[in-house]
């Protein structure tokens, strides 16, 4: 140590002698209570490796004397999990649609399995309140693009649409414009014509004019009155429910387009007992049909 | 009495060598380029020809007009005041894009930008990362501890020419980490995202920094190695190591930007949480603590407050920092005894933490009155308060029981945040503050008061961040874990993000404020260097023996 220590006035610390660029250090010593958490910290983690699982060794490690393990922990977590919800989901398992609705325990205990995979699955695209989105249908209305019977939901989440499910549900409107089917000005006026369908101000001159165009090109899947086909998931074309949008540009842009939007089989992920509770829970939710 | 030999004006020849090797690698990244059939590899590669072309012509020119002879006899200091400019530089991009970021989060339909998919979060999250730790942080790194460790060894930088390629070595090295990000270069590896290419250009660069810390300790005429050069020696040596380690990889070919890790599956995770924790450890700890320890006593104008205890806690902090890392890995393939070993380490970890915190605080005593008429010490104390702060947090993080409540909600982010906006940023701030008069020869700031707009605009914006963030990271782990009398989870994902649009707009505000902070201490320290130079005589005699004589033992 270099001699030339000094006493800090303030402090009556001596110093340690040395100087770098001015700054000397005092040899203060260290803080007790800072000592003494430093030590208590040590003695948490020594009593902790005595009673968790800790260090390693040559061929395994010290398990702890209470033998605490995440991985059983796990296992018994999800074999509580599965009691709690045994007693109704056995008797789901075994009940058809039309009784689990009927029955008020066995249809809230749906309605919870629907509510939560419905949550991180289909609000996705259908929404969080599953009213849906410009190309995702409103699950939430009475208006169904392949059936809303229970039985038809639970084909449609089961198979999917266009998915590559071979008993998806599948249907394919042509693109009249983008395929050169039907000429521009002939697009204008089934749009006119589309528009009157659904009971607002259109032109009639155009609209007249597409009514043959209509019953040539539409019909056969939407109904030589617009009124839909659920066979062929073809919509309504007279309510005021727009899959595409009601406006005229949207109109116009599914005719020359022909979107069709695309759904997974959801049966390939979940188990028949998970299919049936979403399907009550959308049925539910849609008020039924 | 201690003098250096005087040199003068014999960087030239060196700087034809610098020279030679500039324009070989320029060839050879030509070659590469035009060799390669990666589109990803030859923008490297462009990134590379630029840099080389530029550096090649720049030492032509220096060596052709003599601007490059230094006098011997003095601190370098050119290369620490460039280290300044692109602290503050890096720290402006790297905040702004956190504001970006978190305006991204507030309010996702407004800033999406489906034309360009480089400004997706996914691709400027890394960037915001990367920009402050590495760009902002490691620039104040390297400008401070080439300040320091010349005045506390009272020794020229070792090295010649070397520092100012450490220089713009790191200079592009962030060029080519951060726009490699934007246009998808990436080993998804969170703050080591850098591929092999640019892994392998910044170890370079790393052993020439090591090179002339080390040498400058090497010649120093002070007899001891003063504390704050042992923490800046830990962060350099330990982010070698961890750097070289977590980034072995084998690159798909020579040609081509993309490698594989050596590691795979959970030692993959765990040699990534090592290196990630340490980052946090050696970089934003010892490094930024190796800065309080020369300026707060500097500018206090107090000795250092325990020399033991500066022993004590830098040792045990060495040491227990290196073991914490699996506690980012609770409860997942890590096995549990890892867990374990990494959870009462973290713990261990509070004291010794808090012993920089304890050290930089009483450093203050006798001399408390300045925190009310020095607002650049106020700065340096509150980040010393945030400091104690989240090194609390942090050991209470990391028991297992908390952690599932905090692990991957926003409690982390704000926990992040407080060490990162209250301890690396107030401190570099301070230091900053410090260093500017002194590196451009000024008597003073140009202005105190905007020192306290900067104090207590970004200290507001720090408070709101924080606060925020705790509250949504505690309700959304609480949503997480929610289940309904069935037995099922009462929350889709998308309902907790929903539940905390008003925290993540409380946040926006929390980053913008702090940004504003920072943008008026770039006003302060411009107008700082645009005033009239106070004393030359000052220049002339930064090597002047100590007033002290060193007396034999």
């Amino acid at each position: 140590m270099a001699g030339n220590k000094e006493t800090d006035a303030h402090s009556g610390m001596e110093t340690t002698g040395h100087e770098w660029d001015g700054i000397k250090e005092l040899d203060t010593p260290l803080p007790r209570w800072w000592l003494w958490i430093f030590y208590a910290s040590i003695a948490f983690a020594v009593v902790y490796w005595i009673l968790m699982p800790s260090w390693p060794g040559i061929t395994g490690y010290a398990p702890g004397i209470l033998h605490k393990s995440d991985r059983a922990q796990v296992v018994t977590d999800l074999a509580a999990l599965k009691a709690q919800r045994s007693a109704q989901a056995s008797r789901l398992a075994t009940a058809d649609l039309a009784t689990i609705e009927k029955d008020p325990q066995l249809q809230a205990y749906a309605l919870a399995v629907g509510q939560s995979i419905f949550g991180d699955n289909c609000a996705t695209c259908h929404g969080t309140g599953g009213t849906g989105a410009k190309g995702y249908p409103n699950l939430r209305d009475d208006v169904w693009l392949w059936g809303g019977s229970l039985e038809d939901i639970q084909r449609t989440i089961t198979h999917g649409v266009r998915s590559t499910d071979p008993e998806a549900r599948t249907s394919q409107m042509p693109a009249f414009g983008r395929d050169q089917i039907l000429q521009p000005g002939q697009i204008d006026n089934l749009t006119e014509y589309v528009v009157s369908l659904s009971h607002r101000p259109a032109n009639t001159a155009m609209a007249a004019a597409a009514a043959p165009v209509f019953q040539a090109n539409c019909a056969s899947c939407h109904g030589p009155q617009g009124l839909g086909n659920q066979q062929f998931g073809a919509p309504n074309l007279t309510d005021a429910d727009w899959l595409y949008g009601s406006d005229r540009a949207s109109i116009k842009d599914q005719i020359w387009n022909g979107h069709g939007g695309v759904m997974p089989n959801w049966g390939k992920r979940f188990d028949a007992n998970t299919i049936k509770a979403l399907t009550v829970y959308i049925h539910a939710n849609a008020g039924g049909k | 009495m201690v003098t250096l030999p005087v040199k003068r004006g014999e960087t030239s020849g060196e700087a034809v060598y610098f020279l030679i090797a500039t324009a070989l690698l320029d060839l050879v990244a030509i070659l590469a380029t035009a060799a390669s059939h990666d589109p990803l590899f030859q923008f490297q590669g462009y990134i590379f020809i630029a840099a080389f072309t530029l550096g090649a012509f720049a030492l032509t020119g220096g060596i052709f007009g003599g601007t490059l002879k230094s006098p011997q006899d003095k601190y370098s200091d050119g290369v620490i005041r460039a280290g300044v400019i692109a602290t503050m530089f890096w720290g402006v991009a790297g905040m702004l894009v956190g504001c970006i970021i978190a305006a991204q989060l507030s309010f996702p339909r407004i800033f999406y930008f489906s034309d360009f998919g480089f400004l997706n979060f996914g691709r400027l999250r890394p960037l915001h990362t990367s920009a402050v730790i590495f760009a902002f942080g490691g620039n104040a790194l390297i400008a401070t501890s080439f300040w320091v460790v010349q005045r506390t060894c009272r020794a020229r930088l070792f090295g010649g020419m070397l520092p100012w390629f450490v220089f713009w070595g790191y200079q592009l090295f962030i060029c080519l980490a951060g726009l490699g990000y934007l246009v998808g270069i990436t080993q998804s590896q969170e703050y080591a995202e850098p591929e092999w290419l640019t892994d392998l250009w910044l170890t370079i660069v790393w052993v020439a920094y090591l090179l002339v810390f080390l040498g400058t300790i090497w010649k120093r005429t002070e007899p001891h190695i003063y504390v704050a050069n042992w923490f800046y020696l830990a962060f350099i040596v330990t982010i070698a190591i961890l750097h070289l380690t977590n980034n072995a990889a084998l690159p798909v070919s020579f040609l081509n930007h993309r490698s594989y890790s050596v590691w795979s599956g959970v030692q993959s995770a765990l040699v990534q949480w090592w290196y990630g924790h340490n980052a946090v450890g050696f970089f934003l700890t010892a490094g930024f603590l190796a800065m309080m320890y020369y300026f707060i006593p500097k500018r206090a104008e107090r000795p250092i407050y325990s020399y033991r205890l500066s022993i004590v806690h830098f040792w045990a902090l060495i040491f227990i920092y290196i073991w914490a890392g699996p506690h980012h890995l609770h409860y997942t393939a890590l096995p549990q005894w890892t867990q374990t070993l990494g959870m009462t380490f973290s713990v261990m970890l509070w004291m010794p933490s808090w012993g920089g915190m304890i050290n930089g605080l009483m450093t203050l005593s006798g001399a408390w009155d300045k925190l009310r008429t020095d607002p650049v010490i106020r700065m340096l104390i509150v980040s010393l308060a945030f400091y104690g702060m989240s090194t609390f947090e942090g050991p209470v993080m990391s028991i297992r029981a908390v952690n599932a409540l905090s692990h991957y909600t926003d409690w982390t982010i704000g926990h992040v945040h407080s060490g990162a906006l209250g301890w690396v940023g107030f401190v570099t701030f301070g230091c900053i503050y410090c260093m500017v008069p002194w590196l451009w020869k000024k008597k003073s700031l140009y202005s105190n008061t905007l020192v306290e707009w900067h104090f207590w605009i970004a200290t507001t914006g720090i408070l709101l961040y924080i606060t925020a963030m705790w509250v949504s990271g505690i309700m959304e782990g609480l949503m997480w874990r929610e289940y309904t009398p069935q037995g099922f989870l009462a929350y889709s994902f998308v309902e907790t993000v929903a539940a905390k649009h008003v925290e993540n707009v409380v946040r926006l505000i929390g980053g913008v404020m702090y940004l504003t902070g920072f943008l008026i201490m770039i006003y302060n320290l411009v107008r700082t260097v645009g005033m009239p130079s106070s004393e030359p005589a000052e220049l002339k005699a930064n090597l002047a023996p100590a007033p002290l004589a060193i007396p034999a033992e």
